[in-house]
């Protein structure tokens, strides 16, 4: 039977490598010493614009919110010519229609959160066909949570079988899928919920929603990219990265970046395999690069409005 | 016996006391060439730092009551004059006479306390209710501009640092100072004084370091609303003229000013930092009350 013959294939979840807190700690901030200056710091931003989800999850959002932040994300900074756009525009599933609309030909992903987000305190049948609205309007990208509370329950299996179930409803749309790690608690967790997402189908892991604190940070990613390249390893397989919430500054952004490569080496270097998730980096990065091109320290009343 | 612990002359930015991020340091020394002190020779990096502290202090200075601007100005004058001796001290060692020493920080306690008194009170002075031909209640008020760089005068070191801080604090504003170059020491001590005054880390921020290689970044950033200098080295002028016209800051220079006189005191050092804003208020015709505007 082909399900138990995949099922053999599966690791013991519980198994999943413990982490050492103090060694990953120690290694997340050796990257951030790492000096980046001039033509590659200009390289480096360029890039992280490009990876960026531009981001708006919030009860108070508009269709003409989703509309202004779809522009902004075609035209970044006009003043400065030849700057990429960003990868994605992230929103509610209500608002995906307004995105697809808005981005139409320019080439960016729409990315829709789902499966009852942030929280994920809802039925199966309720995030899949929450899942399965967002990619009928016109979702390329779905991100979903799991279910943090089955999983410190220790039921892997359902978080197993519920990112499946939504890999299944996604069709052709790529899939993230959000661990929350300020729920987590400890990385051994967050190495084993990795494990669970990539083997049930994520083609990309998410460190946050942004609505918990503490959202992403260096040690998590690390313990996430590391999960990465041993699945890698196992099964030649090459999943995304995406840490969201809390990265506003770009030289936090060029630490990442540093992260990335050291860890995952350059084909990673994408934003096919990594995206920020963020609102307000964006801005930042354009300042850091006018200021490369002027010389002349930025001012945020220069730049577009979040 | 024991070793007698001198104190590091550090920066004072965000109500921290950071050493220059570059690392550098310079000799403090007196006109006989004895050395006085290692300070901290500030980079272009502390400025950036500093700036953003002033940028994020803004909002909550400006938005406090004039009332406690001026409790808070006042506290600034109780703290110098209880370290009044030890500023003696220190502007004896920086070749002040006995005499001008006092002189300097009585002065400078004074010129708080003329300060804090106008807190709030040059609002009144520098605001009008003006007469337009509609039905317009029109009046202006003076706000505060937002984040000023200063170059502190070289030769007054602690009198004239105060005389340029004192009035754009009082006014609202937060500012980043470059103290005297040659003279570095009060202002590093008058940082600790501003560090127990209450006032809000971020509104005043003190650097040491070069003019020559600062003054640049104190023009030229986007994000300053105002800078003053206080030399008359025309060339520095013109430069700081040309790189204030990016972002239209205002640019004052007082080069020509007596610190120890009455003229080194006014409402008017307050207004330079402030913009004029008027509010055209629609209202019924005025002329129909029987009001006189």
């Amino acid at each position: 039977m082909a399900a138990a013959s995949s099922q053999t294939m599966l690791p013991d979840f519980s198994l999943s490598p413990r982490i050492d807190q103090v060694g990953v700690e120690e290694r997340a901030a050796r990257f951030t010493t790492r000096s980046i200056k001039k033509e590659s710091k200009l390289n480096g931003l360029k890039l992280i614009l490009n990876m960026i989800d531009l981001t708006t999850l919030e009860g108070k959002d508009t269709d003409g919110k989703v509309k202004q932040l779809c522009y902004k994300a075609m035209h970044l900074h006009d003043a400065v010519p030849g700057l990429p756009t960003v990868a994605a525009v992230c929103v509610y599933p209500s608002m995906v229609k307004v995105a697809r609309k808005a981005l139409e030909g320019s080439g960016i992903k729409v990315a829709s959160v789902s499966t009852a987000f942030p929280s994920g305190q809802a039925p199966r049948d309720i995030k899949l066909r929450d899942t399965r609205f967002a990619v009928s309007e016109g979702a390329d990208e779905i991100d979903m949570v799991i279910s943090r509370g089955r999983f410190h329950a220790g039921e892997y299996n359902f978080v197993f079988d519920e990112i499946a179930a939504i890999k299944e409803a996604c069709g052709d749309a790529r899939l993230k899928v959000i661990l929350e790690t300020g729920e987590l608690g400890t990385y051994d967790k967050v190495r084993r919920a990795s494990d669970i997402a990539m083997y049930a189908g994520a083609d990309f892991i998410k460190t946050s929603t942004g609505k918990i604190q503490p959202a992403a940070t260096m040690p998590v990613t690390l313990v996430m990219l590391e999960a990465i390249r041993d699945f890698y390893y196992k099964t030649g397989k090459m999943i995304g990265m995406k840490p969201a919430g809390g990265i506003s500054k770009s030289k936090l952004a060029l630490h990442y970046l540093v992260m990335l490569k050291e860890v995952l080496g350059e084909d990673w270097l994408t934003n096919e395999w990594f995206r920020f998730g963020a609102s307000s980096l964006a801005n930042d990065v354009l300042m850091q690069i006018v200021k490369e091109h002027t010389g002349v320290y930025q001012s945020a009343n220069y730049f577009s409005v979040d | 016996m024991r070793l007698e612990v001198l104190k590091t002359y550090k920066l004072y930015i965000g109500g921290q006391y950071p050493r220059t991020e570059s690392g550098r340091y310079y000799i403090a020394r007196n006109k006989a060439g004895a050395q006085l002190a290692n300070v901290c020779l500030g980079s272009r990096k502390d400025f950036r730092n500093a700036q953003v502290a002033a940028r994020g202090a803004v909002a909550g200075w400006s938005g406090r009551a004039a009332f406690n601007r001026g409790q808070i100005l006042y506290r600034i004058a109780e703290m110098l004059e209880s370290r009044r001796a030890q500023f003696i001290d220190e502007l004896l060692l920086q070749d002040l006479s006995q005499a001008a020493a006092e002189a300097e920080v009585n002065t400078s306690i004074d010129r708080l306390i003329y300060y804090a008194g106008w807190c709030d009170k040059f609002q009144q002075l520098f605001s009008a209710v003006n007469p337009v031909a509609g039905s317009f209640f029109n009046f202006s008020v003076p706000e505060p501009t937002g984040v000023v760089s200063i170059i502190a005068p070289q030769n007054s070191p602690l009198l004239g640092l105060v005389s340029v801080i004192a009035p754009v604090i009082a006014g609202g504003n937060t500012c980043i100072v470059l103290a005297s170059e040659q003279k570095p020491l009060s202002a590093i001590t008058f940082a600790e004084v501003l560090g127990t005054s209450d006032l809000p880390g971020g509104v005043v921020n003190i650097l040491t370091g070069s003019v020559k290689e600062l003054v640049s970044w104190f023009s030229d950033h986007m994000d300053v609303n105002a800078t003053i200098y206080c030399e008359n080295d025309s060339s520095v002028q013109s430069s700081i003229r040309e790189k204030s016209a990016l972002n239209l800051k205002r640019v004052f220079f007082y080069d020509k000013k007596d610190w120890n006189s009455e003229e080194g005191q006014s409402p008017y050092f307050i207004l330079d930092t402030q913009e004029i804003k008027t509010t055209w208020h629609p209202i019924e015709n005025i002329a129909g009350a029987g009001g006189g505007y």
